[in-house]
Parts: structure tokens; sequence; C-alpha cells
């Protein structure tokens, strides 16, 4: 595998749209190609070259490619847009929508991601070392399907309505969760070791959310179950099941699982 | 801008007119056609065809573009505006979005960009048509016309249950001019008025609620009054039960219902032969009583069709596409919601009418999609008279309307019709004929079913759908030769070309060039001005102040939509004082 190693120089007032920077759009170009990549700069169109410094080559294929960003890319959206294979190394903290719609490859970002990371991902691996904003593995505003494959791991605490419209995949957040996660969730598994905000799962039809942590309030319309040891895989103890949610009908096949010693069954 | 354009060498097929591929020479002057030999060709725009594919201006008879209901799916679909976004300067002046409800100014472009000129908005209800008229003010090149959603109006309904025909028809023919509307438009007679109690009609001798009619007599008495004032166009009627299993039963005796109120077509402007022009029958073709039974039945309604040429059609062909849904059909859209769980919009029209929109995902891989979309096709094959036909997707039910290029392209070509059979459920091969069927459509065919027949039927044809001298200068020009491609081979080729059209001109301006559009025009909006007896009008005016006091949310004298909402107003004068 051949890399990139590219570095910030200039910062801009408004956030970079930069989704030309994946292994895909990299691969097979030489460095003073990609340099002239289009980067949009609000309305402006852009050359990547004029906000990044690039060394080294990237591969002949997006599998061979691996790109470090070394340094905060908080203000530059989009990184890793619909990557198919590959890595992306992001030695800071990155800005919105990154790895959204993403199909393969590997995205490690060892500071914290802002909103909206793996949006409507289709496969691949997303590891978030710091911590994440809200949306992660969400879908777009006003759009109905969401996250279909692949997995995203978040080390720290991950905001709101994480795995919205979620149908595959697999989301876990090693700190903390907000409110609303999983909701309109259609199949796939949310695992957040730490706590959650109200409301888990709301419109859920089916696909599980486990949280070992505390659940600040869970919606009357979700039918207790009774108990379940170590419900999924990696995941140990009594737990908690509920089935919902109900207001979408009789027929729904939502699991959310939580931590039996932490949690009271609600009246 | 030059006043007079020459275009040379241009391949023809103007069926109204007798010409099937001739190579000539058409002249325009002032906006419209002239013999070549009037044209000052020194002065004038001289473009060489060269043997390019040439036809009038397409007309859409049945389209949702412009209204309420369309601005609704807008709204509640951001996803579909997220599908399809146009960048200024890509299509033309002005950016736009939507794939299944693009903006105004989208839909002008990608409309022009085919080639079509004329576009009729197929439903607006009467109270909520101000909104249809802006909109169409702001569809750019388009002529249009609002068709008024008639069918479940309660005015109406009361002057039929006690015997009034003629109060009835001068009722309409005021309701035309309040809503600067052009048709007589019904849709689920009987069941979206029943919806406001939540129930439906399930047979054409269901009586709907309240007023005891059934929806046989309201067909009878609203083709009698269509033909008592001489419109241009017939009834334009959506049957009970669309999308129903089963539901070809109720088509057929829909259209035996109104041959059976014995009027024939008296038109006061053009030349039409129908008395009822029955919109998107593919949904309303289907065999079986259940899902599971589900069946074509196109085989019967194309041998109905044979037989009556007072009927006519169009397609609403169904193009295996994400779109969305709309209609006055409230119970239907109910039903959608149910099958497919996703988003319902819902409306209740105060006394006239109701409406519903839901988006619809018509797969490949589901058996009863496939064979809708073998339906549409073997419609269009199975007609013998090409006249009676008109190439729809019912935009955006059964496919966008930018999909009309491939709708064209299955019916010219018999492989590319095979190729999409090896993609689609196996059910088509045991539940459909399409695979059966080697016709394929001529371009003298396509020019009819896209231009000619729908001009002739609106009435229209002394000014469009044709290139005679006299006719408006709309006219569409591909990057195809006639004479060099093979349109059953070459289908791909069939589809690029009209997708794109090499030239378009309306009203004798340059509009698109290379499928771009290079020149906003402001369009007409065509609608009857249908004059009745005064002594009859003034009775029904002095009902409607009581009417509207009674029923109504707004007063009379707000309720009709102003000149001012009519930038270009193509006034169609109707006296029917005669008549009556």
């Amino acid at each position: 595998m051949r890399e990139v190693i590219l570095t910030p120089k200039e910062r801009p007032d408004v956030p970079l749209e930069a989704e030309v920077i994946t292994p895909d759009e990299f691969a097979g170009r030489d460095p003073e190609e990609i340099l002239e990549l289009t980067v949009y700069e609000g309305n402006r169109e852009r050359e990547l070259g004029d906000f990044f410094d690039l060394e080294g080559r990237p591969g002949d294929s997006a599998d061979e490619t691996r790109i470090v960003i070394d340094g905060d890319v908080d203000h530059v959206k989009l990184i890793g847009h619909e990557m198919s294979g590959g890595e992306i190394i992001v030695e800071g903290d990155v800005g919105r929508h990154a790895g959204a719609q993403m199909e393969g490859g590997r995205l490690v970002v060892k500071g914290d991601a802002d909103d909206w990371v793996g949006r409507e991902m289709k496969g691949g691996e997303i590891i978030v070392k710091g911590d994440a904003g809200n949306y992660v593995g969400a879908t777009y505003r006003g759009e109905w399907r969401g996250m279909s494959g692949g997995r995203i791991v978040v080390k720290g605490d991950a905001g709101d309505e994480i795995g919205e419209w979620m149908s595959d995949g697999e989301i876990v957040i090693e700190g903390d969760a907000g409110i609303m996660i999983g909701i309109h969730m259609q199949g796939g598994q949310i695992i957040v070791r730490g706590s959650c905000g109200v409301r888990p799962g709301a419109e859920m039809e089916a696909g599980t959310i486990v949280v070992q942590g505390r659940v600040e309030d869970i919606l009357p319309t979700f039918k207790y179950q009774g108990t379940e040891r170590d419900p999924v895989d990696g995941v140990s103890g009594e737990f908690h099941l509920f089935k919902g949610d109900y207001s979408n009908g009789p027929d729904v096949k939502g699991k959310l699982y939580v931590d039996a010693a932490l949690n009271d069954v609600p009246e | 801008m030059a006043k007079e354009l020459l275009i040379k060498n241009a391949c023809v097929y103007d069926p109204l007119n007798g010409i099937e591929g001739e190579v000539m020479d058409l002249g325009v002057k002032d906006g419209k056609i002239v013999d070549p030999s009037e044209v000052d060709e020194s002065k004038a725009k001289v473009i060489d065809a060269e043997g390019r594919l040439t036809m009038a201006g397409g007309v859409d008879i049945h389209a949702h573009v412009a209204g309420p209901k369309v601005n609704v799916g807008r709204i509640f679909r951001p996803e579909d505006s997220r599908r399809l976004q146009v960048a200024l300067k890509k299509l033309g002046p002005r950016s736009g979005s939507g794939f299944s409800v693009p903006s105004t100014t989208l839909t002008g472009y990608m409309y022009a960009q085919m080639g079509y000129t004329t576009v009729m908005e197929a439903a607006t209800p009467p109270l909520m048509t101000r909104h249809t008229h802006e909109e169409i003010r702001d569809t750019p090149i388009l002529d249009q016309s609002a068709y008024t959603l008639m069918g479940n109006n309660w005015i109406l309904y009361e002057y039929i249950r006690e015997g009034e025909l003629e109060k009835a028809a001068a009722f309409a023919a005021w309701l035309l001019r309040a809503t600067k509307g052009f048709v007589i438009k019904m849709v689920n007679p009987g069941g979206t008025e029943a919806w406001g109690w939540g129930k439906n009609v399930h047979s054409l001798d269901d009586e709907v609620p309240y007023f005891g009619l059934t929806p046989a007599e309201i067909y009878q008495n609203y083709v009698k009054i269509n033909e008592l004032l001489g419109l241009p166009h017939s009834i334009h009627i959506h049957p009970n039960l669309l999308g129903e299993p089963g539901n070809y039963e109720i088509t057929l005796g829909t259209w035996d219902a109104v041959r059976d109120a014995g009027v024939d077509p008296d038109p006061q402007l053009g030349e039409r032969e129908q008395i009822v022009h029955s919109t998107h029958v593919q949904f309303h073709a289907y065999g079986g009583d259940s899902w599971a039974t589900f069946e074509s039945r196109a085989e019967d309604i194309a041998k109905y069709l044979n037989k009556h040429e007072e009927v006519t059609i169009d397609l609403g062909a169904v193009t295996l596409d994400e779109t969305t849904t709309m209609t006055a059909d409230g119970p239907l859209e109910w039903e959608l919601h149910e099958l497919t769980g996703f988003k319902w919009a819902n409306c209740d029209v105060e006394v006239e009418t109701g409406s519903g929109v839901v988006p619809f995902i018509y797969s490949p891989k589901n058996p009863v999609h496939s064979v809708q979309w073998a339906i549409g096709l073997e419609i269009a094959l199975l007609t013998e008279n090409p006249w009676q036909v008109v190439i729809s997707t019912d935009h955006p039910n059964a496919g966008p309307f930018h999909r009309y290029p491939r709708v064209i392209a299955w019916l010219m070509s018999e492989p590319y019709r095979e190729e999409w059979l090896e993609r689609v459920h196996d059910w088509v091969g045991q539940r459909a004929v399409l695979g059966t069927i080697d016709r394929e459509y001529t371009w003298t065919e396509v020019a009819i079913t896209t231009r000619a027949a729908p001009a002739k039927m609106l009435g229209l044809s002394d000014r469009i759908g044709h290139l005679g001298e006299g006719a408006y200068a709309h006219i569409a020009i591909y990057d195809i030769k006639p004479d060099e491609v093979d349109p059953s081979r070459d289908y791909a080729e069939v589809e690029r070309a009209l997708e794109q059209a090499w030239l378009v001109v309306k009203d004798g301006e340059i509009v698109v060039q290379d499928g771009v559009v290079v020149n906003e025009v402001t369009g007409r909006t065509y609608w009857v001005d249908v004059k009745v007896p005064e002594d009859i009008l003034e009775e029904v005016k002095k009902d409607l102040e009581t009417k509207f006091r009674r029923y109504y949310s707004v007063n009379l004298g707000n309720y009709q939509v102003q000149d001012v909402y009519l930038p270009r107003e193509e006034r169609i004068v109707i006296d029917a004082r005669d008549r009556f």
C-alpha cells in the first residue's frame, strides 16, 4: 500500500467541502493532479493544493492507497465520501460528513469527529478515537433510508439521533450517547457501552439496540419481555428486553436491551 | 432573434398532414408555420437539419406538474429533490431540483429538452386553482392548461340529483371560467366524496353517501353536460378503483355507461371523435381478485378500444422508477400508504374534492410492479388505432415524464423490450402477454401518439400537434436520422436522441439547442370561456350565493381566479347559448 500525506496549511473562514479526499479519487493520479482537484470554499471553486501540502504517492487503485492527514481538519467536510477501499488516517479532528456514503475501506480519526460521521454508510469501517457529534451513521435530512452496512466504532461519547433510519451494519459507542438513538431504525445493531438519553429506539421497526449503562427514559410504546443474559456478541451480563416501537403498529420487531442492574422496568 | 426561420432538409413526420418522413423545408414567420417560399432567406435565420427527425412540439395530455398537490409532493419529498439537482447553466439559465417532482423551472426545461411544448396539468382543485396558475406562470416555455376537478362536486351532484341538467351545465361553465380551466376532469367519481366518510365506491351502482347518486349516473350526466357545452375536449376521466386487482371490469363498465348516455361528440372547436378520454388506463386494466392472483387484462382493454373509437386513452405507463404518487383519489392514496408503510399526505378540499400523496418505488424485482410495467406497453401495442392512444406516465404516478424517451424506445423496439423482460419478474411471462407481441411503433405512430392524437383529442389540432401552414411554430428536431437508424436495433440511440432534442422552436423562437435551454419564453395558458344562456346562469349564481354562504370557507367574490394570474391567456370562447 502506498501513502499520501496531506498537511493542512491555509484555514479558510468557511468550512471546506472536499469530497475529493478519498483513495478512489487519489488512486492512479500524479501528486500535481491531486493538488489540482476541486474543493469548494463556500460557492467558490478552489484547488486542494490551496489548503494542503502533499507528500508521497497514491497507489494504482483505491485499495492500494492510504491517505494520512497530518493535523486538525475539523473545518473540512466530506472526507472519505463514497470511498470504496483503501485507508484514510486523520491524525487530528475531522469535520462533518466524514465517511459519508462510504462503501468500503477504513477511516480512522484519532481526534474527534463532527456530526454525520458515516452518514448513509454502506460498507467498510470507521473508527473514531475521540468523541463523535450527532447523527453518527444516520441518514440525511428528509431521507428515510440510512446506514445499510459496515461498522462504526466511537471510543468516546456520541451525540443525538445516532443510527437514524439505519437498516443494517453496526455502531458501537464506547462512551455515552445522546437522545433518540436508533430513531426510525429498520435493522442492524447499536451498542452503547455507557449511558444514553431519552427515547432510545423511537419509532424503530426492527434491529437491536443495547445500552450497557443507564437509559434516561424508555418510551411507553415499548413492551417489556423479561430478562436475557449476554444478548449479543461481545456483551455480557443480565439485560431487560423491550420490544417496540408499537407506535408503528402491531408488527414491530425492534429489540431494546438495557442493563438490568442499572435500570428499572417502567410500570 | 430573427422573426423568420427557414429550416432546411428536415425529415418531417406530420401525421395530421399525411407527411411520413419526407425531407423538406419548413418556414416560420411571426411564430407560425408558413410556406418556405414566404420566408425571406436573406433576413431569416437558416438552419440545415441535414435529414434529422423533425416533428411538431410534443403534447402531453395528462401530467401533474403544477398546483397544490404537486407542491405537497415537492415539500414532503426532500429526498427526491436531493436525487436530481441541476446547477445554473447546466440545462438552462436557472438551477432546479427534483427527480419525480421537479421544481417548476426544471419541469419546463426538461419537457422542452425532450421537444415537448404543450403540457396539460391534469387536475386542479377549484378552490386552490389560483396556486395552480401561479405555478403554471412560473413554469418556463410550456403552453399549459388546468383540468378542473369536478367529479366529486357537491353543487353539481345536487343539480344532477334534482334533474337540473341545464343548471348543472351552466354551473360547470361558470366553474371553468372561475378557475380558468380547460377540461371537465373526473377522478374516482363518488369515491373521493365517499372518502370524506372514510368510504369508497366499489361498483358503478354503489350509492354515494348522502347524494344517493351512483357513479354510472354521474358519468352519464357529465358526458351530457360536456357535449351540451360543446367543449373542445371530452370528459377526462380517472375511473373508480384505480390500482385494484380485477378493476378492468369496472373500467369497461364505465365506458359502456358513458356510451349508454347516447351522446355523440359535439365539440364547437376541433375535430375530436371521442366522447370520453380515459386516463392512465394501465392502472385500470388489472385482472385477478387479489395481489396474489393479479394479472394483465390489457387484451380486454385493447379489444374494447379496437371496437369503440369514441373512447380514447393515455397509458400511464410504469417506468420502474422510484417516484411520487399524487392524485385526487384520496382513498387510493390511503391504501398505498397502508400497503407500503411510506409517508402519506392527505387533503380534503371542502365541498369539491380531496387528494393524497405517497412516495412509491416500482421495482423490477416485484412481481406486481413488473406486470404493471408490461400492461402499459401492452395497451399501446395491442390497440390498433394509434389515434386512440397517447403516451403518458401519468407523471409522476407511474414514472417521471422524463422517461418518455424510454417508453417510446420500448414501443419501437422488440429487442429492447426483450432486454427488459430478462430483468423483470417471471410473472410477466405468466400473467402478461408482452413477450408474445412483436409489433414495433413506427416514427409515424410515435408522432401520432405524442403529438397529433393528443392535439386532436384536446380539440386544438388547428394550432398544435402538426406542422401545417398556420400552426403555431412549435418544432422539435432530434439528433437522429430516420433513414440511417433502425429503431428496433438502435434503441439506445432512439432513447438518447429523444431525451435531448437537437433543436426546439417554440412560437418561432429557438428555445433548446443541443439539449440545453437557451431561451425562456412565456407559455400560454389555454382556458375555455363558455357562454351559456343568461337566465340559467343568473339562477345558478343566485344558488351559488346561498351555497357558498352555507358550505364554503371563502366568499364567492374571492373564489374566482383573476385575469392577472394568466400572463399569456389563450381564451377559447365557446358560445353554447343556442345549444340549451
